[in-house]
């Protein structure tokens, strides 16, 4: 089975479009969405929910004040300045370390388990489809993406599918680990600005520390030609595959208004054209 | 006072308005760039930097001579960051969350902490504008605390800008909690308010008085506006679409350096924001 994960570094790049715009085109795959803090696949994708589960993270601290004798040492151990003077544990701040637990002289703090969050399984009209909800503020989204993507190969292999495609986060820390870990491939999707160009060289370096083959695409490539060929020469330059451009088109934003991919919005048009190579390309790559 | 920029949504303008708004503003003001994965706004401010350091979080390091294999950093650490197999210690750095908690359980005093790189900060200026930012290493997975360490820069004596990291779970909670005033920035458009909405949950949870800036404010439709009323929460500015704009951003220019019309904008843009705070 063979996974591909589209990524930016940059938010707002185009990762979801693009990647809708693929589940469009490619054949016997499963869709995943990793971008668990703020997910946005499903919106293009309207699912119909088959399955809803629970997201465990890990377990905050609560302290029973009627047990608490206030000697502060939890106060002392806490090096997230979670516990307040009146020895109320901010949720927010609380790490789930759990040190105060183990060393409170009184037993009195406890250690719930929480639900930070829900996976979902569902269908689409492009097929199944594995997403998540990260609850607000929460922490773990790495953990959540693990979850999510485990749960897109098994259903890809119960359902005897060879491809996954999975839309992940912007940036490069815990959740696009999370993400990159083991894929067959990232497509990093660029936008040709010095922002886009800096973020692209991060993450084209997150995906080469984890030795996952990586392919560029440039979107809105006409908005400055000179920064894609920057990124395309870094591209080079890394022994990354670029696989296309594509041009800047209100169509992206109109499509999505009516919960389109732009390939079911456009018509035989040069979006439709640099969309359909690109897939072309990546398939070439993952030898599909 | 301190401003967070944040969106949910990646890529609608938060660091377009952090730079442009920071430098209407003039001197005793600092940008604190906290978008510490994928940071943007030096490129724009092009400032210079006087002070580079690398950033460290503690991580266990066990003295063998000392341990006795009793297995009790193993069992307090919730991270799964330290083994004991046998007669070996194993610990995984890049799992640890630095509470410490191993180091205060060993009955025989065998831990120490050493450091994980996390990243690093660089301090500058450009003009009067203060300037500090943090760059996560890559391959570091916690950027919070690189976030905390950027915030630690800021002086109550001016007025701080922060740039912050899309999303809405913990970086963007480390870059926003404290704040006097969260500006979201949103596209009009379904990816644009889904995850605005998502952002003014976290900013309410905070309980930090909040307005917006639509970006881009001519294209998608008007569910953002009709959001926004909903929720009372004040539309502050709106920037049209405009190719001219997206031309600066693109080479890395400032608007209200590009075009000037843009800088009483901006601080317009202040003064409705010290009118809601106060």
């Amino acid at each position: 089975m063979k996974e591909l994960v589209v990524i930016s570094g940059k938010g707002g790049t185009g990762k979801t479009s693009l990647m809708a715009a693929f589940a469009s085109l490619a054949e016997n795959k499963v869709l995943c969405d990793a971008d668990v803090d703020a997910a946005d696949l499903h919106l293009l994708m309207d699912p119909e929910l088959k399955e809803r589960h629970d997201f465990q993270g890990g377990g905050t601290a609560v302290i029973d004040t009627d047990r608490c004798i206030e000697c502060g040492l939890c106060r002392d151990l806490c090096r997230w300045d979670a516990i307040s003077e009146a020895f109320i544990v901010d949720s927010i701040e609380c790490e789930g370390c759990g040190v105060c637990v183990d060393f409170c002289p009184e037993e009195a703090i406890d250690f719930p388990i929480k639900t930070c969050g829900e996976w979902f399984i569902s269908n689409t009209r492009f097929g199944p489809m594995i997403h998540a909800r990260l609850g607000i503020a929460e922490e773990n989204s790495g953990k959540l993406v693990a979850i999510v993507r485990q749960e897109a190969k098994k259903l890809a292999e119960k359902n005897k599918l060879d491809l996954l495609i999975t839309d992940g986060p912007p940036g490069v820390g815990c959740p696009v680990i999370a993400s990159v870990g083991g894929a067959s491939a990232v497509l990093v999707v660029a936008e040709p600005t010095v922002s886009g160009l800096h973020d692209m060289e991060r993450v084209a370096q997150l995906a080469a520390h984890f030795k996952v083959p990586a392919m560029v695409c440039v979107n809105k490539f006409d908005l400055n030609f000179d920064q894609t060929e920057a990124i395309e020469k870094l591209a080079k330059e890394n022994n990354i595959r670029i696989v296309g451009r594509v041009p800047f088109d209100p169509v992206f934003t109109e499509s999505m208004v009516l919960g389109q991919t732009v390939l079911e919005y456009v018509g035989n048009s040069e979006i439709r054209r640099s969309i359909n190579g690109i897939w072309q390309n990546i398939r070439n790559q993952l030898t599909l | 006072m301190i401003i967070s920029i944040a969106s949910g949504k990646g890529g609608t303008g938060k660091t377009t308005v952090a730079t442009n708004l920071a430098v209407s503003l003039g001197s005793d003001v600092q940008l604190l760039d906290c978008d510490v994965e994928e940071p943007n706004a030096h490129l724009f401010i092009n400032p210079v930097i006087e002070l580079n350091k690398k950033v460290f979080t503690p991580v266990p390091q066990i003295d063998e001579e000392k341990c006795n294999f009793c297995k009790k950093c193993a069992q307090i650490c919730r991270f799964r960051a330290i083994t004991v197999i046998k007669e070996t210690v194993l610990t995984f750095p890049e799992l640890c969350h630095s509470c410490g908690g191993c180091v205060e359980v060993c009955p025989e005093k065998a831990i120490t902490e050493t450091g994980r790189e996390l990243g690093v900060i660089e301090i500058g200026h450009r003009n009067g504008l203060a300037f500090v930012h943090g760059r996560l290493r890559v391959g570091e997975a916690m950027s919070p605390p690189l976030i905390r360490e950027v915030r630690s820069h800021t002086r109550s004596d001016q007025l701080t800008i922060i740039d912050a990291p899309p999303g809405t779970s913990c970086p963007v909670i480390a870059a926003m909690k404290g704040a006097d005033f969260v500006l979201m920035v949103t596209e009009p458009t379904p990816f644009g308010l889904h995850d605005l909405k998502l952002a003014v949950e976290a900013v309410k949870l905070l309980e930090i008085p909040r307005g917006l800036v639509i970006n881009r404010s001519d294209i998608g439709n008007d569910s953002v506006r009709t959001y926004a009323k909903m929720e009372n929460l004040p539309i502050l500015m709106e920037i049209p679409f405009d190719r001219r704009i997206a031309e600066v951003y693109s080479k890395g220019k400032l608007v209200v350096e590009e075009m000037p019309e843009w800088k009483e904008r901006f601080r317009k843009l202040y003064l409705h924001i010290q009118e809601i705070v106060g």
